[in-house]
């Protein structure tokens, strides 16, 4: 998959409030985070890419071909969505079993199946829980199985939905390097997060959405040098950014190291 | 006396070897805000539970030690009792949400009914804390149609309005976008300046700097220190422990901006500001 575009895409749950109308927007080869209030339209815009949401207007394409025919199961094949909330996808009572389900479901054999499985597992670090109750571990790991789950299946395109929640550094550091090796086999890579560091650190592209709207999409550092704007949409700068802007520096940092590295030059 | 008074604290899970608490000893002042850090396995959950009274009453396994929470031995007293003293919000706020009620309105209420509180009473709390964490518009929505942000609000409002002496935050803002954070953790200051006690978890370095006044460090489920946000954050080895510091305290170190005649560093941006003007 090259890109996925949203053209004119309207949707409403309600007659009386419009959630999207007329949003134009298209992901492409750059990682990209998308981030904004909440009820700002975010997880409502993956689940129309999903389509578990049909559009009242508009067109999602793939490709440039669009997806209209395609049955949420058929997507399921090619883009991949880790929830918010485990538990919402969480259902089996043993791990591999757990991380299995989605590569049986779209057609692979037990034996590709585990493989698949396995080697997700290993990507998470959670190789030595296959035989756990998923529902015995933490929080962080249940969220670490349920992103090894979409991962076996190996789509095209990866959404995550505030992966970094209940993550310590260590947990961090482990789904950026995922996000980077999505990113490093050509695939899709979108993540929905309130953690502006995260996505400053980790995502070449970031988009800020506001009540359904596109107010912000550029590179990751020109987007946060947008303080304004930002403000405008309930949202900070990351730390980096907020802590040169407090000691007087108009250019806009994103990551500590290349902070560090200014202040000392001019120190 | 103080209001949390925890003493040789251990516990196993049950088909567990390993003690996710060993041995932790620690006392908490009412009006303090105790700060828990450390990576995912050190056991900052299970303290949580721990105190709450979930250990040894819901969770079964073995226990050891003894968690005094507003005089009442945890051990001793049926969660009820403990209810009254100490609240828990826990970090997946789906988790909060009993599935039993149609209605956020109902969901607040149920705790309150236990609690055997008048009709007046639980109607006016259930106002006033709905209202307090900006939820009260959504009153009459069922539970499970909130976003995540939402039903984290509405988590925290359930147990405030049981009025516990002490609040425990097991990651309180997790989903929460930087603003919506920004407002919870101003109720929560507003709650330890009446004089509750709270004790938050937290990744976000950030917001432990900012609001806890000590810091619980904890590692393999032991207590490693326990000390001011600088103290803490200013170890060299912290990192060993998974736990980074605050963005502003990595540049501190890097550039030696620090207190005059200490080896410690600034815990938040003002500081740091203040320690670079007087350079």
């Amino acid at each position: 998959m090259n890109t996925f575009e949203l053209k004119d895409v309207a949707f409403s749950y309600s007659p009386d409030i419009q959630i999207f109308d007329g949003l134009d927007l298209s992901f492409d080869s750059r990682t990209t985070a998308i981030v904004g209030q909440n009820g700002a339209g975010k997880t409502t815009l993956v689940k129309l890419m999903k389509g578990l949401l049909k559009p009242s207007k508009g067109t999602l394409l793939i490709d440039g071909e669009s997806i209209a025919k395609e049955t949420a199961a058929q997507l399921s094949r090619r883009v991949g969505l880790v929830f918010q909330n485990p538990n919402d996808q969480i259902f089996k009572t043993n791990v591999l079993e757990e991380v299995m389900f989605g590569p049986l479901n779209i057609g692979m054999s037990r034996s590709e199946a585990e493989k698949a499985a396995r080697e997700a597992l290993q990507k998470v670090d959670l190789e030595s829980k296959v035989d756990d109750n998923p529902y015995d571990l933490s929080l962080s790991e249940r969220k670490l199985i349920a992103l090894a789950s979409i991962l076996a299946m190996d789509t095209e395109m990866v959404i995550f939905d505030e992966p970094t929640m209940g993550q310590d550094f260590a947990g961090k550091e482990k789904i950026k390097a995922i996000i980077e090796e999505l990113n490093t086999e050509g695939k899709l890579v979108l993540c929905i997060l309130h953690d502006m560091d995260f996505a400053a650190e980790a995502f070449e592209r970031t988009v800020v959405m506001n009540q359904g709207e596109i107010i912000l999409d550029g590179q990751t550092r020109d987007v946060f040098s947008k303080k304004e704007v930002l403000e405008k949409a309930y949202l900070e700068q990351p730390y980096v950014t907020q802590i040169a802007h407090a000691l007087g520096y108009n250019e806009s940092f994103i990551h500590e190291s290349e902070l560090i590295a200014f202040l000392n030059k001019n120190a | 006396m103080s209001i949390i008074e925890v003493e040789n604290l251990k516990y196993r899970y049950p088909d567990l070897t390993d003690l996710v608490l060993d041995d932790l000893s620690f006392s908490v002042e009412k009006g303090e805000c105790l700060g828990i850090v450390g990576e995912n396995t050190a056991g900052k959950s299970t303290l949580c539970y721990a105190l709450a009274g979930l250990i040894p009453h819901f969770y079964k396994g073995a226990y050891g030690g003894k968690v005094t929470v507003n005089g009442l031995v945890v051990r001793e007293h049926e969660i009820a009792e403990i209810v009254e003293n100490i609240g828990l919000v826990f970090e997946n706020p789906f988790s909060q949400m009993t599935g039993a009620k149609k209605t956020v309105y109902e969901e607040v209420a149920f705790g309150l009914e236990n609690l055997g509180l008048d009709r007046k009473e639980m109607h006016r709390r259930i106002e006033q804390y709905l209202k307090l964490l900006d939820v009260f518009g959504l009153k009459d929505k069922n539970p499970f149609d909130l976003s995540g942000g939402q039903m984290q609000r509405v988590a925290i409002a359930s147990v405030l309005a049981m009025e516990p002496d002490v609040l425990i935050l097991d990651e309180p803002t997790s989903q929460l976008d930087p603003q919506g954070s920004r407002e919870v953790f101003e109720v929560i200051e507003q709650l330890t300046e009446k004089g509750m006690t709270i004790i938050l978890v937290e990744h976000k370095m950030e917001q432990i700097a900012q609001y806890a006044d000590r810091v619980l460090l904890l590692h393999q489920g032991r207590q490693v220190a326990l000390d001011t946000p600088e103290k803490i954050f200013s170890r060299p080895d912290l990192k060993g422990f998974g736990v980074t510091p605050p963005v502003v305290t990595n540049i501190s170190k890097a550039l030696n901006v620090r207190y005059p005649d200490s080896e410690l560093f600034p815990v938040t941006i003002e500081a740091f500001k203040r320690l670079e003007e007087a350079k």
